[in-house]
């Protein structure tokens, strides 16, 4: 669907209290279009607890409960289990997760919560980092980017959630990016329709996160797609589709951009510039992503 | 009514189905097991209808039952030990939430080293969660005390969530006869559960959003409100029961054989029924002793406490030891007589552990407290194999 056609309406309102250029409010404003109003959404720490705004007021139209941490999945079941003996079938309960929520801290109540069958859909916004605690490193900061826990850069590489989560054989999961929000738009109708637990990855580029200039979010997940370091594909009964440019780079009817395109944007990546370019980090980076096509290729070409 | 002989989790299980929740979450340890598989059964024969859900962790079965309570539900859950340990987080998450989940507890030990037997040291050590606590004594107590509970964490004044606590094998895994009135009396007794907040998309509200000091300060000072609401609800609340069910089992303390008693021992969950017997004996040797069975350590029965001390110097017990202080019976006793009775306290550390606490040593100890041969606090039976 085109962006002109999706729903005017607007769950998450007008003076929230997201840094400006946040992926996280542009997200969640095409996942309220696509889910509606009839949505029950819990929310564990992460930035978003931040975004609903102070008590006694919100930015949210829905019903918001949040929860601990490491609870956001448990949480959900919950909501999920009570909502149906009530009768209330048609309501979506959507879990909604930082990745510090989910690869890290909260990744036993998500794979339970899977592997019950859970009947919601959990997102997970992936800005690579802690952000709402200042930066730190996650299981999903890239190799040598700069956090507050890893100042001259990580020294291990991100872990690969989507095939920790198809290894449950769940209904429906799916990555994709805030910057295609087409892409975002279909995957949310699709995750909507289909019972059982299902699971969505956003790349969520957060500006003062990895030290970009706020107006550049878009731009920063676009490069992202067409660098290959991160990879637009839906799985849906364990048959993975990739989408977008990430197909054209799957069936190599395009090169994928050197992730040199995306890393010199960032400051997160600086110290692999100056004070001397560090090309054996930059090279270990590009090679890491050769070896994650090629897997890729091999799985599901 | 019936008679059912069964054991206190099995008993435990046939009042949490009684009592209708629509959501229970639950994870196995041992001793609460037999609990989770007793609803499980129920699940099975159709008894319960609600939703059971296999979480994979304590942590994930009070979230889950904080998601639920949270969506309008009445919800149970149960643990014991480390289990409840894993709670902890969540035990504050749903009392701060004001949501009125009902879990029993079966005390036991906590490790290293591994040891399934019984003491109160994991849920003495959720004190300041804003749980509210219940010791029970018998299974008969158990079934009982699990119906009332419900009534009392979703009561308006109070919602809060509740703890119902017993002793690991000395009552989860002993047969007793309890006497299970009809269905109708529960359901008239619980009528239904109407949520103070819920999760509700025809009136969107955010829940637990950033709060600040001032906010935060005033929510506080609601679930102390709400506690001391409770302890002037439990007795009426226990009293109504009464009426249907011809079962009383105390309020906030059990007074036994407490008229004209010089000495008043205090103890909590089992102890506290081995002590009628001590009691007894002691009584028939000419001793002036009563016994005040602690069954709510939140709310704490501060004046009640008092007024028992106006007429007694106390002597208590506890199967608990708050380290590098003293047991936390004693300590709570202590500070609501301050200032307002010069009673005489004794404390007593005993049966930590598992170790076996029968009345005959429970006599011992009042005999030591009574003879004036205790410093006033000390470990019993520490030299014992």
């Amino acid at each position: 669907m085109a962006i002109k056609d999706f729903p005017v309406e607007e769950c998450i309102l007008q003076g929230n209290a997201a840094c400006p250029g946040c992926p996280a409010t542009m997200a969640l404003r095409m996942v309220f279009k696509a889910l509606g109003k009839n949505t029950v959404m819990v929310v564990p720490a992460c930035c978003t607890a931040v975004i609903e705004s102070l008590y006694p007021h919100t930015s949210f139209d829905i019903p918001v409960m949040n929860i601990a941490f490491e609870a956001a999945a448990a949480g959900a079941s919950g909501v999920e289990a009570a909502l149906r003996m009530q009768g209330k079938k048609d309501t979506t309960v959507l879990a909604w997760a930082g990745d510090g929520g989910t690869y890290d801290i909260g990744i036993q109540a998500l794979s339970g919560a899977l592997e019950r069958g859970t009947n919601f859909i959990y997102i997970c916004y992936n800005n690579q980092i802690y952000s709402n605690t200042g930066i730190q490193r996650s299981g999903a900061t890239p190799y040598a980017a700069w956090t507050t826990t890893t100042v001259s850069g990580k020294t291990e590489f991100r872990k690969e959630m989507g095939d920790i989560i198809q290894a449950h054989h769940i209904p429906y999961s799916a990555q994709t990016c805030v910057s295609y929000p087409d892409d975002l738009y279909r995957k949310l109708k699709k995750a909507k329709s289909i019972k059982g637990p299902k699971y969505l990855e956003i790349m969520a580029p957060c500006p003062p996160g990895w030290r970009f200039s706020m107006e550049k979010t878009v731009e920063m997940g676009r490069m992202a797609v067409e660098t290959g370091a991160w990879a637009l594909y839906e799985c849906e009964n364990d048959v993975v589709t990739f989408n977008g440019k990430s197909k054209l780079i799957l069936e190599k009817k395009i090169e994928r951009k050197s992730i040199e395109e995306w890393i010199k944007y960032q400051g997160r990546f600086s110290h692999l510039f100056k004070p001397k370019k560090d090309t054996k980090r930059i090279q270990t980076l590009e090679d890491h992503i050769d070896q994650l096509w090629e897997r890729y290729r091999k799985c599901y070409l | 009514m019936t008679i059912m002989i069964d054991t206190g989790n099995y008993i435990a299980a046939k009042a949490a189905v009684m009592a209708k929740p629509d959501v229970v979450a639950a994870y196995p340890i041992t001793p609460q097991t037999t609990l989770v598989e007793g609803i499980a059964n129920y699940v099975g024969t159709g008894e319960f209808k609600g939703e059971y859900i296999c979480v994979e962790s304590e942590h994930s079965a009070m979230s889950a039952c904080i998601g639920a309570s949270a969506a309008g539900s009445r919800t149970f859950t149960g643990t014991s030990s480390h289990g409840l340990l894993l709670m902890h987080e969540m035990l504050h998450w749903a009392a701060l939430a004001r949501l009125p989940v009902v879990m029993c507890n079966i005390n036991r030990v906590i490790g290293p080293g591994w040891n399934i037997w019984t003491d109160e040291n994991d849920s003495i050590s959720q004190r300041d969660t804003g749980w509210i606590q219940f010791y029970c004594s018998s299974n008969q107590e158990i079934f009982d005390t699990i119906i009332q509970a419900f009534r009392l964490a979703e009561h308006k004044n109070v919602s809060l969530p509740v703890m119902v606590s017993y002793n690991a094998f000395i009552l989860s895994h002993t047969s007793m006869p309890v006497e299970i009135p009809k269905q109708q009396v529960i359901d008239d007794f619980l009528g239904k559960y109407e949520p103070l907040w819920k999760l509700d998309v025809d009136n969107p509200i955010t829940f637990g959003n950033i709060i600040g000091p001032a906010g935060y300060y005033k929510v506080r000072r609601a679930m102390q409100d709400a506690q001391e609401n409770a302890e002037k609800l439990i007795p009426q609340i226990a009293k109504e029961w009464k009426q249907k069910s011809g079962y009383y089992h105390g309020d906030l303390l059990e007074l036994y054989k407490c008229d004209d008693a010089e000495y008043i021992l205090l103890a909590m969950g089992a102890i506290g029924a081995e002590s009628k017997v001590a009691i007894d004996e002691m009584q028939k040797k000419g001793v002036k002793i009563g016994l005040a069975r602690v069954r709510t350590f939140r709310p704490f029965p501060k004046e009640e406490i008092v007024k028992l001390s106006r007429q007694a110097d106390l002597i208590v017990i506890d199967r608990n030891i708050s380290v590098g202080s003293e047991g936390a019976l004693f300590s709570e006793v202590k500070a609501a007589l301050y200032d307002k009775s010069d009673a005489k306290v004794y404390g007593f550390i005993a049966g930590l552990g598992g170790k076996d606490v029968p009345y005959y040593d429970v006599e011992i100890i009042c005999k030591k407290a009574i003879d004036g041969k205790t410093k006033g606090y000390e470990w019993y039976g520490l030299e014992e194999a």
